[in-house]
């Protein structure tokens, strides 16, 4: 079958050179140019694409999908997960990975609310976001002053977090019974949960943050070339560090909303999260090579990642298989990526 | 066996809708050195990756031995006995020299490697090409000249009689390039068809037999080397004769202040008891071999690197810098050696990389401002005569002519009071070049003081005020601009007798092995 399509196409070639070669000629250049660029725009915006078209085929096929409740569940369930993506959004752009963010997160969570019944639930929270960010300094200072690779002590960290957190639970979980405990991961306000909101303001700021400010360009510039960077003057070794304190502040925010939520800490490494977090980074198509990248494609991987879950409740799909498929997309996503990346090159 | 004999008709090829050749019709007889030349962007690349199979043209034919052929793939091309060594090598930095030179196409037996049987032919073929390593180094431990024959060896081991040679010596000192150019002339004795693409006019006329020039990615001549020179050659890359390559440098006054003095500075082993100076408004000139501690005087001078003692001062005041950042604060500009890997963030856009350096300029308390960036950005861009739709498009779309414009244009966002430049014009066009000159003398005009660092002695000679040669890690010498001729500079760089200038410092230890990359 192969060989017939490509016999004739082999053939067409032939004719249309043979009949009318300038003519023929231009009408495949434009079409090839078209082509070029729909790649091009597909490359840029597929994850909007495929976001949309998600949204459509849920909407069409549940009755359940478009309503108030199930949206407002959808934002819920993404919004620890979201935090920590976002976390990994600045270290991915700066060229550096973060497997620690799950283990802050976790521990966190053992921190706040270990705290709570000595200071009260928000200076024990407030608390615990401080401490994530000490975290997160103390893994950039690590990473640029010993210059070990961020991958290694990251890993590294997150075991010693881990170990941290074994070590204050002595583990056994952490239960929290004071209800106000519970406002931060399952409050609401105008129909959403305050986490919901702190999802929204961390991407909002996070972006006016890439987009807008000094610290943005270094940023990106850190990331895409380092050498370059500090022969323009800038301290890639402090970029380095703050962007692991804002990974870390993030991380915070979503252990805090997680303990909140559940009202039990556990200690972990929170791998799986950080992996799934990390999934919704690469699946909303920011670069690992660094330098690339924007918050607001991380925010997409998210929700994308969101509406499978959501798909697999609403159309009765056994959720055994739900983690192939989140491993088939993130797979899909990497190789377009790669794919593309090597025709333009 | 003979070499191949490749006829090209009417290929073009364009990428992302612009034209990079049209209709090119070349006929290349076997077992000759094929010169393909031309400006930067002018297409020799194209061509020579399309003969060597690298790249599909989108018209035209190839024939090779008379017989249409299609070259789909490396592998396609190896079958068809077509070679292309890249610009970029390569090769497999960890492995050792034999594995690379027999890398895909190892002899065996039923999987097993015959390590006799490659070992005889790889002592065969090094012998014929002066390739005096042990098959067993490490390739990354080669010097670059040496890589360039692993290579070599490479396409002779897959049978190659064609080989594209794309900008083979640009990574060489003198020296090393005259060895490779050699090893080309003895592949040629085999009656092996070599297609030598360079912008190096001298390599060129050195070595061809016939002598292809393009431009603006169409075809302009085909003529034998025979007769050729690099004045006939230029004019028809051009298409119009050069102008006078360098503009008139102009000096207000020869006691301006020293925007920059430097006393005793040293990091062994790179240089040692360096000092000079940079008074507002002059342009000196750095020469000396590569290696002989120039770029690295350079990095010192600009925080980039910390000197183990010695003094800095700038606009007269002692300075201790431990970063760039440091430097950039006190009015010190870089323009690095390396675009690609230090001065510009390639995957950025223009706008971006223009603001990277002074990004404080156009916002407050570190928000910026669109609008005010954008202005600073465009007025930067117009003083350096870089044109384009949008500060928004990436960098690397740029021409090499324009990126060093871009990279130059990042410190003129707020005026330095010193500017060094290290190979300003490497990779840059001809045309382009003229143009970084202008600006380099335009800035000096304005007061600033600028240090160019060149491999190019008539850089050096045609732009300075002064001129200081280093050697060997050493400053051996310093000549005003009337006395800094070709012949007594190149003597002072080699570490002959200098005549005149301060002499100093032991003989450099390594004379000879580095030499000038200037077209002699």
């Amino acid at each position: 079958m192969q060989s017939t399509s490509e016999q004739l196409l082999a053939e067409g070639e032939a004719r249309a050179q043979a009949v009318e070669p300038a003519g023929s000629g231009g009408a495949q250049r434009n079409a090839a140019r078209f082509g070029r660029a729909l790649a091009r725009f597909v490359k840029e915006y597929a994850i909007v694409v495929v976001v949309v078209v998600m949204f459509i085929v849920l909407a069409a096929t549940s009755d359940v999908f478009l309503t108030w409740t199930n949206i407002s569940n959808i934002l819920e369930q993404i919004a620890p997960i979201g935090l920590l993506a976002g976390a990994l959004t600045f270290v991915t752009i700066a060229g550096e990975f973060d497997l620690s963010a799950g283990a802050i997160a976790v521990l966190i969570g053992i921190i706040a609310g270990k705290l709570q019944p000595l200071v009260g639930t928000w200076p024990s929270l407030g608390l615990a976001v401080v401490c994530a960010i000490g975290f997160g300094l103390i893994n950039g200072t690590i990473i640029q002053k010993a210059r070990i690779n961020s991958f290694v002590t990251t890993l590294a960290t997150s075991l010693i977090l881990a170990g941290i957190g074994l070590v204050i639970t002595g583990g056994f979980l952490v239960t929290v019974a004071e209800p106000s405990f519970a406002d931060l991961g399952s409050g609401s306000f105008l129909g959403l949960q305050w986490s919901v909101y702190l999802l929204i303001a961390f991407f909002v700021l996070g972006s006016l943050i890439l987009s807008r400010t000094t610290f943005g360009r270094w940023l990106y510039a850190v990331g895409g070339n380092p050498e370059a960077a500090r022969l323009s003057g800038v301290s890639v070794q402090r970029v380095k560090i703050i962007v692991f304190g804002i990974s870390g502040l993030a991380a915070g925010i979503a252990g805090a909303v997680l303990v909140s939520r559940t009202g039990t800490g556990q200690s972990g490494d929170g791998i799986t999260q950080t992996l799934a977090a990390f999934a919704a980074v690469v699946v909303g198509g920011t670069s690992l090579r660094g330098g690339q990248g924007s918050l607001w494609r991380t925010a997409l991987g998210v929700v994308f990642l969101g509406l499978i879950t959501n798909a697999f409740n609403l159309l009765a799909i056994d959720p055994i298989y739900q983690s192939i498929v989140q491993g088939a997309i993130v797979l899909v996503a990497v190789g377009a990526d790669a794919l593309t990346r090597r025709r333009a090159g | 066996m003979s070499g191949l004999r490749v006829e090209l008709r009417g290929i073009a090829k364009r990428y992302s809708g612009v034209a990079a050749l049209q209709d090119v019709s070349v006929s290349i007889a076997g077992g000759e050195i094929h010169a393909l030349v031309g400006e930067n962007g002018a297409g020799k690349s194209t061509l020579g990756r399309i003969i060597g199979g690298a790249v599909s043209p989108d018209e035209g034919e190839i024939l090779i031995d008379g017989r249409p052929v299609r070259l789909r793939s490396p592998r396609d091309a190896i079958e068809a006995g077509v070679a292309l060594i890249d610009q970029e090598l390569a090769l497999a930095p960890e492995m050792s020299v034999l594995d690379n030179v027999f890398l895909g196409f190892e002899r065996h037996h039923a999987g097993w490697l015959d390590r006799a049987a490659q070992r005889a032919r790889y002592e065969q073929l090094a012998h014929r090409l002066g390739l005096e390593v042990s098959p067993r180094t490490r390739v990354g431990e080669l010097r670059m000249a040496d890589q360039q024959k692993v290579e070599v060896l490479r396409a002779m081991v897959r049978g190659a009689r064609l080989i594209v040679m794309d900008e083979p010596t640009a990574a060489l000192s003198r020296v090393e390039a005259q060895r490779l150019l050699q090893v080309a002339r003895d592949v040629r004795a085999e009656g092996t068809t070599i297609v030598f693409v360079s912008h190096f006019l001298a390599d060129v006329l050195a070595i061809s037999d016939t002598i292809t020039v393009l431009k603006d990615g169409r075809h302009i001549k085909t003529v034998p080397a025979e007769g050729q020179t690099e004045d006939l050659l230029v004019t028809s890359m051009l298409g119009r004769p050069l102008d006078k390559l360098f503009p008139e440098p102009r000096l207000k006054t020869r006691e301006a202040p020293f925007v920059l003095e430097v006393r005793g500075l040293t990091r062994r082993p790179a240089f040692e008891d360096v000092s000079f100076g940079v008074r507002s408004g002059e342009i000196v000139g750095v020469a000396g071999l590569v290696g002989s501690g120039r770029s690295e005087v350079a990095h010192a001078v600009f925080g980039a690197d910390r000197p183990d003692s010695g003094e800095i001062l700038i606009g007269g005041t002692r300075v201790r810098p431990r970063s760039p950042r440091d430097m950039v604060r006190a009015g010190v500009a870089l323009l690095p050696e390396s675009r690609k890997e230090q001065g510009l963030v390639m995957l950025r856009s223009v706008l971006d990389n223009v603001m990277l350096a002074h990004s404080d300029a156009a916002s407050t308390v570190g928000v910026l401002r669109p609008g005010a960036q954008r202005e600073a950005a465009r007025r930067v861009l117009s003083g350096v005569d870089v044109r384009m739709a949008s500060t928004s498009l990436p960098v690397s779309a740029l021409s090499g002519g324009n990126q060093q414009k871009v990279a130059l244009a990042k410190w003129l966002v707020a005026q330095p009071r010193l500017l060094i430049a290290d190979e300003p014009t490497r990779g840059v066009d001809v045309g382009a070049r003229r143009a970084i000159y202008d600006l380099l003398v335009d800035l000096a005009d304005r007061g600033v003081g600028v240090l160019v660092i060149s491999s190019e002695l008539d850089e050096v000679l045609g732009l300075a005020h002064r001129v200081l040669v280093m050697r060997a890690g050493r400053l051996v010498a310093e000549y005003p601009r009337a006395r800094a001729e070709e012949a007594v500079v190149m003597r002072a760089a080699f570490g002959g007798t200098a005549g005149e200038g301060t002499e100093a410092g032991p003989p450099a230890s390594h004379e000879g092995s580095h030499a000038y990359a200037e077209h002699v």
